[in-house]
This record gives structure tokens, C-alpha cells and sequence, in this order.
């Protein structure tokens, strides 16, 4: 009896390691097609060549895409509803690394990540004149909007300019919780701030979680604070929020979204292919489609509009 | 006080109707944290018993290091195993990053120290003439290995439980080199982290509730192993 409990006991850690092994060596394949990216990749620049998706996926080299890309597209849930879809498509496995626009592009320029969806345009076209981003595409926006709890201590409820309200906070000291991650909403943050011309860095009333959307919602509402956000992960987190929504409308408060993939050429690793086949994904007419109605039916109204094709200087908030 | 009752309601729902595919991402844990605690066990004794059975210089500093190994903050492991193994990192080319591969290697790192040094000590504690007794009865070296770690086999279950939990409840690691990708590397920790920064907290006490579930179902198996042991 004692005898079959420990066989037993060695059988399950014998099925782990080879299920390990196993697992590895799986990995070990999608290796070895590494010199196919480079010879493919090397080739596709232009989002045309990329429209007929190639039926035999291994001559393609590898499957797997890394998107690396801000928090609100996770949060929100759209992710959920495209990603599927795209691998459905393609027949690519993305990989989706849900992190601050800074962090993303970060990635971005290491050759960490294959395509960028991100929204902090300035850092973008850093990126893109370093030449490590290419085939930079507008995708879609939404607005930030300031919110805080219903007493709204500031009292900055229908305030229409959003660096008046960030002063009125300023002034009160009341509290307000920032991202803290070099987000493209925290990036939007501190512009706001620079355009109040103050500087809240290191008051005790200004908190820094440095971490994503949903989660600073969360500090914020338990702290009954308020903070910058943008509606698309507000309005997906709202049912678990007590928070309200006190300024928005400010052209100051725009937030546009950007697709672009990482030059292959610059890095041997980075799957061309697979890159620029998510940006014509996400510019392409069906998944605009869907972005245009995503959420519509939970929240009565879009989390974000799409503009692919748009000429961006007349894009206005709203 | 509602956030507990309703959500312990609704996690216990979760966990029948499997929501959330809350027992999809339990399994992928038990899988990620089984295979690095085998590999450690495997590692654990190879060195355990190098450095527990033979005299040399440095001894001494080979335990300490060991001991500080058992102690590796996780995400310490997790931020160099990543870097390691970033496509700009020097074993990019391996493309293991965000893979379950590059979890079990790193909670491998966090387990096997955990693992070693329970081995190193239960066969240090051995009855120091076990080894030349076996020796002069006529044993192989093969055969002294095994019969010796039959005899230490309750401590090494320590070990191995000792590690799995380990490897089982860290999160960092797995966070930064896995990625939490729905379906692909999405564990217990990393999941449960996940929802409460949503405000999703039913699906997240469901997980809780699962992993404590299985440690507590890990310890009264190997704790009954060792009991009908020490009876027999």
C-alpha cells in the first residue's frame, strides 16, 4: 500500500518533467524558423503585400505576434472581442502585453514587441523618426475625462476646461490619484498639469499608483479621490465604481489611438509579417466595424470611435 | 461586508459552473508549478547530495548560498529571467518569452534553491555511518543514492511541498515572463491580480478559494504519506 502511494507520488512527477520537456521542446521548434522571419520580413514593408493571407502558415515563419499595448484596449474588454478574431484571420497567435503606452513603446524600441497599439502621439513619432516604428496608422479615440467622487470636494462638477479643474484640485488639496507609470494617460496627465503651470509632484494630496487604468480607478475610488481617465475603461469599470464623471468636453481631454508595427529590418527577431498584418487588421473595414459598436450594447453608447482613414487634424473630441 | 458574502456567493457559483474559465487557468497552474517543481526535485537532489555528501573546500559557502537561494524574491527572478530572455535579451532567439516554457523556468529558479536546500539538510542529518555501511555491504553508487534518499524520502516530501508552494504562489515571476495571457499563460496569481484591478472580485476569491483549495489538498496527501510512514 505504502509502496503504491509513493510510485504513485514518482508517476505524477515523472508525467510533469516530460510534459515539461515536452512543452519546451515545442518552444525549441518555433525557434528554428527564425531565419524564415528574417528572409520574409525583410520584403514586406507596404500594408498591401499582406492582404492575402498566405494559406500554408509555415512558410510565414513564426506564428506568434507580441502586441505590446497600453492598458485601456485590455481593460475595456476590446481586446477580448478582436484578438480572436485576428488569430481566426490570420492564423497568427497574438500575444498581448497589456502595459503603459511608455512601457509599450519601450518594448517597441528594444525589438520586444512586433506591433505598437498605443496612445501618446508626441512618443509615437519619436519612435517613428527614430525609424524603429514603421506603417503608423490612426485607429480610433475617445476622450479623457476627469472624475472624482460625487461630494466633489473641489468643486469642479461642468468645469469645461480641465486645466481650471486641476487647478481648483491643486488649490483645495484634495486628493488625486495619477497613474505614475509614463502612460499615455499619464503623459496626458502631466500635460494638463504643465498647461495649469503647476506642479503637483510630491504633494502629499498626489498619489502615484503606477499601475493600469482599472486598477487606479479602483485606488481612486476607495481613496474617494479624484482621477484622470479615459472613458473607455470608465465606462467598462463603472459598475464597480462609485466615481463620477465631473469634467469632460475639453479639446485638451482628446485621446487618439495609434497602430503601428516595429521595423524588422532594425531587429532580427521582430516578425514583420505578423506586424503589419495586425495594422491592416485593425485599420481594415470589419474591425472598425466592430470597434464602432463595441460596447454599445452594455453601456448605451461606444467606448470608442473609429477614425481609420481620417485625416487627423480634423479629428475634435466627442 | 456584502463585498464578502455576495462574493464568496457568487465565487462558489463560479467555481461550479467553471466561469471565468477559472478551472482551465487552475490546471494551467498545476501544470506550469508541477513540471518546475519536478525539474527541481531532479536538481535538487543532484546538488543536495553533492554538496551534502562530499567534504571540499568552500563547503560551507555552498550551503550559505544555497540558503540565500530559498530566500530569492520572485520578481527579482522574474526581471532576470525576463531580461534573459527578451528578444534584446541573450537567449532572445530562443523566442521563449511569454510562454509557459519561460514560466516553468523561472518558477524552476524560484523552487529549485527551496528544493536543494530541504535536500541538502535531510541528507546531512542521515546517520553519518548509513553511507559507509551500505558501502561495505557491498552497494553501488547507484544503488547507495537510492537507498539513501529512500531513507530520507519524508524530508524530501517536505521538499517538494515546500517548493511546489513556492512555485505555485509567486507571482511576479510569472507576471513578467508570462505575460498573463488569456489561454496561454494565465495562472492562478496572475488571473487573481487581474480581476481585483478590474473591481472583479467574485472571480478572483473563486481562484483564491481554488488555490487554497490545492495547497491545503498537497499538504494532507504528503502530510498522510508521512503520518502512515512514521506509524509503520
Amino acid at each position: 500500500m505504502r509502496r503504491w502511494i509513493w510510485t504513485g507520488l514518482l508517476a505524477v512527477l515523472a508525467i510533469l518533467a516530460m510534459l515539461a520537456v515536452v512543452g519546451c521542446g515545442g518552444e525549441e521548434e518555433t525557434a528554428t524558423q527564425t531565419p524564415q522571419v528574417q528572409a520574409t520580413a525583410a520584403v514586406t514593408q507596404t500594408p498591401q503585400g499582406q492582404a492575402t493571407p498566405t494559406p500554408t502558415p509555415v512558410v510565414r515563419g513564426p506564428k506568434d505576434v507580441i502586441l505590446a499595448t497600453t492598458t485601456s484596449t485590455q481593460d475595456t474588454g476590446l481586446l477580448d472581442v478582436l484578438v480572436p478574431i485576428f488569430e481566426e484571420q490570420t492564423d497568427y497567435n497574438l500575444k498581448v502585453i497589456a502595459v503603459g503606452s511608455g512601457q509599450a513603446l519601450a518594448m517597441g524600441e528594444r525589438g520586444d514587441a512586433d506591433a505598437l497599439l498605443v496612445h501618446a502621439p508626441s512618443s509615437e513619432l519619436d519612435l517613428v523618426n527614430k525609424g524603429v516604428a514603421i506603417n503608423r496608422q490612426l485607429v480610433m479615440h475617445n476622450d479623457f475625462i476627469i472624475v472624482g467622487p460625487t461630494g466633489d470636494p473641489a468643486g469642479i462638477k461642468g468645469m469645461t476646461s480641465a486645466a481650471d479643474a486641476l487647478t481648483a484640485i491643486y488649490n483645495k488639496g484634495a486628493t488625486f490619484v495619477s497613474r505614475g507609470d509614463d502612460s499615455g494617460t499619464h503623459k496626458a496627465e502631466k500635460a494638463l498639469w504643465t498647461k495649469a503651470g503647476l506642479d503637483p509632484a510630491g504633494k502629499s494630496w498626489y498619489e502615484q499608483t503606477g499601475q493600469g487604468m482599472a486598477a487606479t480607478l479602483q485606488v481612486a475610488n476607495q481613496k474617494n479621490a479624484y482621477t484622470l481617465a479615459d472613458r473607455g475603461t470608465y465606462l467598462s469599470q463603472q459598475e464597480n465604481l462609485e466615481l463620477v464623471v465631473l469634467v469632460e468636453g475639453d479639446p485638451a481631454l482628446f485621446n487618439v489611438y495609434h497602430v503601428m508595427q516595429v521595423d524588422p529590418e532594425k531587429f532580427d527577431l521582430v516578425n514583420g509579417p505578423g506586424g503589419a498584418a495586425f495594422v491592416d487588421f485593425m485599420i481594415s473595414d470589419a474591425t472598425q466595424a466592430i470597434i464602432k459598436d463595441f460596447g454599445v450594447d452594455k453601456f448605451g453608447q461606444p467606448l470608442f470611435i473609429p477614425d481609420a482613414g481620417k485625416d487627423e487634424s480634423q479629428l475634435t473630441p466627442g | 461586508m456584502d463585498l464578502i458574502w455576495d462574493g464568496l456567493g457568487e465565487a462558489i457559483r463560479i467555481i461550479r459552473t467553471g466561469d471565468y474559465s477559472v478551472w482551465e487557468i487552475a490546471v494551467r497552474s498545476i501544470l506550469v508549478s508541477g513540471s518546475a517543481t519536478a525539474i527541481s526535485l531532479f536538481l535538487g537532489i543532484m546538488v543536495g547530495s553533492l554538496i551534502a555528501f562530499n567534504q571540499f573546500p568552500g563547503r560551507n559557502l555552498a550551503f550559505s548560498l544555497v540558503n540565500t537561494g530559498m530566500g530569492l524574491p520572485p520578481v527579482v527572478v522574474g526581471l532576470i529571467v525576463a531580461i534573459m530572455l527578451w528578444r534584446s535579451g541573450p537567449l532572445g532567439e530562443l523566442r521563449l518569452i511569454y510562454t509557459p516554457a519561460a514560466m516553468v523556468v523561472a518558477q524552476t529558479v524560484i523552487a529549485a534553491p527551496i528544493v536543494t536546500g530541504f535536500t541538502a539538510a535531510a541528507l546531512r542529518n542521515l546517520h553519518p555511518q548509513l553511507r559507509s555501511q551500505l558501502y561495505g555491504l557491498g552497494a553501488s553508487r547507484l544503488q547507495m543514492l537510492w537507498l539513501v534518499l529512500w531513507e530520507a524520502k519524508l524530508p524530501l516530501l517536505a521538499a517538494v511541498m515546500a517548493g511546489f508552494g513556492g512555485a505555485i504562489s509567486e507571482i511576479g515571476a510569472s507576471q513578467m515572463v508570462g505575460g498573463n495571457l488569456a489561454g496561454e499563460t494565465r495562472v492562478m496569481t496572475t488571473s487573481i491580480m487581474l480581476q481585483v484591478s478590474r473591481g472583479e472580485f467574485a472571480p478572483a476569491i473563486a481562484l483564491s478559494l481554488i488555490l487554497l483549495a490545492l495547497i491545503f489538498i498537497v499538504n494532507l496527501i504528503l502530510t498522510t504519506v508521512q503520518q502512515q510512514e512514521r506509524r509503520s
